[in-house]
């Protein structure tokens, strides 16, 4: 079957007040972003509450669908044939080779729902619904009509341009446009959360910035290459991501000095939250993002997450903190982030970790052993900001 | 700084190599196949090579098959031998401290109902020969063993292993994984009764992507990648003629004074294992010469040096040196981006503490005895510091 075009359909944007036109318009130029990756040229055109992706050229359908199930805020797509308007009874014959071509099993249930933009059209909706009906019924005898539950939907809609007709309906990415809710930074380690923690708040509209901490010899260039490849893939969705790599080995092991060796992961964490926050001010960003989850390890407990949330003022979304790992595993599969996540190299988090790290921080203890490093911390989080090292990871 | 201490991953391409296989890829570009006269410019390219390779084995060019690399060597060693012999038996005997390339298709063998057996082997990495004369059986149609070990270095007694072999049952193949051997040591099939012999260019300034594998003109073996028909049917493909040209050139420089070469890399290896005695918490696997005596120089191979560090995890010394600029890799080379325990380190025995606190030093003609230094005063002056911040 050839398609001309995707009907690409939002329902949660759909519903906006007055800013709706906002959220249409990120969209729009997302989906002309995706686009553009794709062999063939389209046309993104929004009529009247649709957003239609007109291909101009031959294409690949499978690589367009793919690029259209990477932006935010589709929450269907469905393949749209196109006729010209030559007639109700050419248009019947049309609608039945559709249905010849992309069923032949020929035994289905279906339900035929007309819509006639151009009211000018000679034939009502009504009729339309019944003669369309009937000419699928006479053409396949095993086909029933279920108008409650039909397994095919067959939508025909009339409108200026000409007929478009369509029944597939592929799920899209969900959630909102990237770019209409401001901008958050990511705590990236290379594990299995973090990219998830990513994805789903930038499936809510939120564009990306990261941070990643780096702890040079301890950790190796394979492993930031790995958290490159990680941004690399979540920015699939969520399009370019400023990723920031701090270096963070002249603290790590200014605390391994100074502090009690089962606090070394806690106030590391605590240091790496404040760090990413003056990053995240400095650029803009209007809240800190990681993939915590609470006890999954020493550092996700209730009382190891109080202690590295009061360091820092910006909200810190946790959007898999009621996730079993199973499940934040199922979406790491989904967004195609799992098999990076899993490659066997040592993050900055595990080097040095005590036998027994602390699972239940009093927070006056740990303030207190901070103030062991009070004469050089500023200085050193001054510095490894001012040289921390950017790559655009899309 | 650039201290390229990993010459049994790779080495640095010989620079008149290069110029070859530049020449080959701009000017004498055809395929040896072709009937016209490009075709016969390639052809002789890979006849030259043949013969200069033969030459440092003292076999004939018509002994050896071009391959990818060591790893199709291997491979094709085992399924042709497998193969070609299996209605005499299916029994192969190898040792416990194989390369991948060799583990993997015998694994593959073992599930294809073939039985494998994994020579032991001591302290030192050296098989038992007490083990292997009772494994040869009737059924025994290959063994299979490492000529140098490519994480520690230590030399196999080929000679008597074929011995043995050809004494308990003359039908049996005998296959040398030579790749860290050939170039350090002098090698003759003929005389040393090997059959088959795998080699992988890069390992001595060659180029990558090619290699070879010796095949005595006593064994026939059925092929094991079949298609046009090149190589006498041997080994079909194209042949990578600017890569077999560029390795030719490369054998031939390799033994020219093979014994200076030697000399050196002896030199280097002396100077460094004497520098390491000087640092505590520190042990070499594997032959030490410096400790165990001149007897054991014909026992471990010249250029590589396997070093266990008390409290150190390797990776971190691997990087903590890269940032001095000395390479080196960590336990075995070629599979080292996953970090798995070697099972060569488990099989002499090294101790738990050390399996994950193992560098591997590999010399090559290239390094100086300044390089040789500088390593030894940078460790001095690390391993202090990285044994202070460690897990506890």
């Amino acid at each position: 079957m050839k398609f001309h075009a995707f009907l690409i359909k939002y329902a949660e944007i759909g519903i906006k007040g007055k800013n709706r036109y906002l959220f249409e318009d990120a969209l729009v130029s997302r989906i002309i972003q995706a686009m553009r990756k794709v062999d063939g040229e389209f046309d993104v055109v929004k009529t009247n509450g649709r957003i239609y992706v007109v291909a101009k050229t031959e294409f690949d359908y499978e690589e367009a669908v793919d690029a259209l199930q990477h932006v935010f805020g589709i929450v269907w797509i469905c393949p749209v044939v196109q006729l010209a308007d030559e007639g109700f009874e050419v248009l019947k014959q049309r609608v039945v080779e559709y249905m010849a071509n992309l069923y032949p099993e020929a035994d289905y249930t279906f339900k035929v729902q007309s819509r006639r933009a151009r009211k000018s059209y000679p034939v009502e909706s009504q009729v339309m619904n019944a003669d369309l009906g009937e000419a699928i019924l006479k053409a396949f005898p095993n086909v029933r009509v279920d108008v409650h539950n039909p397994k095919i939907m067959l939508y025909v809609e009339v409108r200026d341009q000409g007929i478009n007709v369509y029944s597939i309906m592929i799920p899209g990415a969900g959630g909102m446009p990237v770019g209409t809710a401001g901008k958050a930074m990511l705590l990236l380690s290379g594990g299995i959360d973090s990219p998830v923690a990513g994805y789903m708040i930038s499936r809510r509209g939120v564009t990306l910035e990261a941070v990643y901490f780096h702890a040079p010899p301890y950790t190796s260039d394979r492993a930031k290459q790995k958290v490159v490849d990680l941004a690399c893939q979540v920015a699939k969705y969520s399009g370019p991501i400023r990723l920031h790599v701090i270096n963070f080995t002249d603290i790590q092991l200014y605390i391994y000095d100074q502090c009690p060796h089962d606090e070394l992961t806690i106030i590391m964490r605590r240091y790496m939250m404040r760090i990413a926050e003056q990053i995240a001010e400095n650029c803009g960003c209007l809240g800190l993002i990681t993939g915590e989850s609470i006890g999954q390890v020493a550092s996700q407990t209730m009382h190891s997450l109080a202690s590295t949330n009061e360091v820092c003022t910006l909200p810190v979304f946790r959007p898999v903190i009621g996730f079993d790992k199973q499940e934040i595993v199922e979406v790491a599969q989904k967004i195609g982030t799992f098999e990076t996540s899993i490659q066997p190299f040592e993050d900055c988090c595990t080097i040095f970790v005590a036998k027994h790290p602390v699972t239940k921080p009093n927070r006056k203890v740990i303030r207190h052993s901070e103030l062991k490093l009070a004469e050089k911390i500023e200085e050193m989080i001054k510095t490894c900001i001012e040289t921390d090292e950017i790559i655009i990871c899309k | 700084m650039n201290i390229y201490f990993d010459n049994s991953a790779t080495t640095r391409v010989f620079r008149p190599v290069q110029e070859l296989m530049m020449r080959v890829m701009d000017e004498d570009y055809g395929n040896p196949s072709a009937l016209h006269r490009r075709g016969m410019e390639a052809e002789s390219y890979i006849k030259t090579a043949a013969k200069q390779i033969a030459a440092t084995l003292k076999a004939d060019p018509k002994e050896i098959i071009f391959t990818s690399g060591g790893t199709e060597s291997n491979n094709m060693a085992l399924y042709s031998a497998a193969a070609t012999c299996h209605r005499q038996g299916k029994h192969i005997i190898t040792t416990a401290i194989e390369h991948a390339s060799i583990k993997a298709p015998l694994q593959f063998l073992e599930e294809q109902g073939f039985q494998i057996t994994y020579l032991p082997v001591d302290s030192k990495g050296c098989v038992s020969l007490d083990a292997l004369r009772d494994a040869i059986t009737p059924e025994t149609i290959l063994v299979s063993v490492m000529y140098v070990n490519n994480e520690i270095g230590t030399i196999q007694p080929v000679d008597e292993i074929a011995k043995i072999i050809h004494a308990k049952n003359p039908k049996t193949l005998f296959h040398v994984d030579a790749i860290q051997a050939y170039g350090k040591l002098l090698i003759r099939p003929k005389r040393q009764g090997i059959d088959l012999l795998s080699v992988s260019s890069h390992k001595f300034h060659g180029p990558k992507g090619v290699g070879f594998l010796y095949c005595s003109e006593k064994v026939r073996l059925s092929p094991f990648i079949l298609g046009g028909g090149q190589q006498k049917g041997m080994r079909s493909g194209t042949e990578n003629v600017p890569g077999i040209a560029g390795m030719g050139l490369a054998a031939e420089m390799i033994y020219e004074n093979l014994e200076e070469k030697q000399a050196k890399l002896n030199g280097l290896r002396r100077q460094f294992l004497e520098g390491l005695h000087e640092i505590e918490g520190v042990s070499v696997n594997g032959w030490d010469e410096t400790v165990d005596g001149d007897e054991v120089l014909d026992r471990r191979a010249p250029h590589v040096v396997s070093v266990s560090v008390d409290g150190v995890r390797s990776e971190v010394l691997l990087h903590s040196l890269e940032d001095k600029g000395i390479f080196v890799s960590a336990g075995s080379a070629c599979s080292s981006n996953k970090p798995s325990v070697s099972s060569t380190l488990k099989a002499i025995g090294v101790k738990k503490e050390h399996l994950d606190s193992t560098v591997r030093f590999s010399f090559g003609v290239f390094n100086t005895e300044e390089e040789v230094a500088e390593a030894i005063a940078v460790l001095k002056e690390l391993l202090p510091m990285l044994r202070r911040y460690r897990r506890r």
